[in-house]
């Protein structure tokens, strides 16, 4: 047996856009054990709702990210709504589902941007942020906001879209489709890509099943879970097939972000065909008492918001369980028995949410 | 409106192990493991899924109470036990990766344990 050395992975690293860190336990350049440590950023923001009460909470827990902001603040919202029993107006629901498929269509762009730069290919990194641009201005112009929207409230949502805006946003989806196709067929078919990604990270799909792995982690080792399908918001009408990838390794997982792109513009497409007229609130009066579990898929795979609350205007307890926090086991797996030098990029292949996870 | 169904099973600390081996040997994910504070107590729900379907194990134990670890059973729930021990202080037994406090480093030890009181002005967005 070869002389055991432990190397730190982080938590300041090129490709860590956040800090996690890692001592990799190698023999020779071979990864033979993984001890995670996080903690680096933690905030405890579940413990602000001793201080602010559940309508205005909502601006924290949409803060819990920066990527996926809009749905965590969608999230709560609905578990709230649970709790209280509102009817929220369909309208309401629609617009809530075209804005969670912008964030994920940016959240993926995003990490395909990272993706690329962690494997040294700058001119792909800059063609999908050059995109990805197009769906922030999108969303600033909806709701008035980048990267924190602020546009999903208890009872419903704060802004409209104009059904002359809806049409101008579904014609720019359509429009950007061709250049999508373009960046994602070097993602999935360039050789150099493919030898970097292929067979790289390996997790079976008993593994990602029990380790708890969610999101395009999960459907990459042919896991089919998406929450999408318990029909939250308006996801009950609308007809869309999750991406499920079989060969479980990092290549599949980033097919699996490159595909979905498509199935949130065909959504968002059908979810504008489909839009009623209508309110886009429900008065909200009192409190809520009881509990909720309310779950969502968001890019990085599903989030728990655990409720309770007793009556009060402060909740007696806001949990959140991030798909990055549940991904660090499979992670471990996925790390156990590769070489050094692949840990980067197997590392970016859950697409980690560090500041997520911490919350 | 959410297709979610989920129910709550109050169980006894010294059938935890077992019920959740059962969770496994049933086919079920194990979506999380969280504690809240409820009245003097803490409850800790185990939560399970299958088929879209949550289930809850909760289990309500003092904070001094010795808890085993189910990561026997799912490795991966070393993560939520390590932070149920740094900010509830609960212990949890026999955990597959124990850190040992260190796992989620906080200013205040066993933050939510304390309530910390409105010292700040409340938010003018209402």
């Amino acid at each position: 047996m070869s002389k055991q050395i432990t190397v730190p992975f982080g938590p300041q690293h090129p490709v860590l856009p956040e800090p996690i860190h890692l001592d990799l336990v190698l023999e020779d350049e071979r990864v033979v054990d993984v001890i995670p440590s996080i903690g680096y950023v933690h905030r405890g923001l579940e413990k602000l709702v001793e201080k602010r009460e559940y309508p205005e909470y909502i601006y924290v827990a949409e803060r819990i990210c920066g990527i996926c902001s809009y749905i965590h603040s969608n999230t709560y919202a609905e578990g709230i709504e649970q709790i209280m029993k509102i009817e929220v107006p369909e309208r309401a629901q629609y617009l809530r589902t075209i804005w969670s498929e912008y964030s994920r269509l940016h959240s993926h762009l995003l990490w395909l941007g990272l993706f690329a730069d962690g494997m040294g290919f700058e001119n792909l990194f800059m063609t999908a942020w050059k995109l990805r641009e197009h769906i922030l201005d999108d969303m600033e112009s909806t709701t008035g906001g980048r990267v924190i929207q602020g546009v999903c409230k208890v009872g419903g949502v704060r802004k409209d879209i104009s059904p002359e805006k809806l049409d101008g946003m579904l014609r720019g989806l359509k429009d950007m489709e061709p250049q999508l196709r373009d960046l994602t067929n070097v993602f999935l078919n360039d050789a150099s890509v493919s030898h970097r990604l292929k067979g790289i990270g390996g997790l079976g799909k008993e593994d990602a099943y029990y380790l708890g792995a969610v999101g395009p982690t999960a459907r990459g080792s042919g896991v089919g879970i998406d929450i999408r399908q318990t029909g939250y918001a308006a996801y009950g009408k609308i007809n869309f097939k999750p991406v499920v990838e079989q060969s479980g390794d990092s290549y599949a997982r980033c097919a699996v972000r490159a595909k979905e792109l498509f199935t949130s513009i065909d959504i968002i497409g059908q979810c504008i065909k489909k839009i009623p007229e209508g309110p886009i609130e429900a008065k909200v009066v009192g409190a809520p008492n009881g509990e909720y579990f309310a779950r969502a898929e968001q890019p990085r795979g599903e989030v728990v918001h655990y409720i309770k609350a007793n009556g009060k205007r402060n909740l007696v307890r806001h949990r959140v369980r991030t798909p990055t926090f549940t991904n660090i086991p499979p992670l471990l797996a996925m790390l156990k028995g590769c070489e050094l030098a692949d840990v980067p990029i197997i590392v970016l292949s859950i697409d980690p949410c560090i500041g997520c996870s911490e919350r | 409106m959410t297709l979610d169904q989920q129910t709550t099973i109050p169980i006894g600390i010294d059938e935890l192990v077992a019920r959740t081996a059962q969770m496994k040997k049933d086919g079920c994910r194990l979506v999380q493991i969280g504690c809240a504070k409820g009245g003097d107590d803490f409850e800790i729900n185990y939560t399970f899924d299958k088929d879209f379907v949550l289930t809850n194990l909760r289990i309500t134990v003092k904070q001094d109470t010795v808890i085993p670890s189910v990561s026997g059973v799912y490795w991966g729930a070393f993560v939520y036990e390590n932070e149920i021990h740094d900010l509830f202080g609960i212990t949890v037994a026999g955990i597959n990766v124990d850190f040992k406090g260190v796992f989620i480093r906080t200013t205040v030890r066993h933050p939510f344990t304390v309530t910390i009181t409105k010292e700040d002005t409340s938010c003018q967005n209402k």
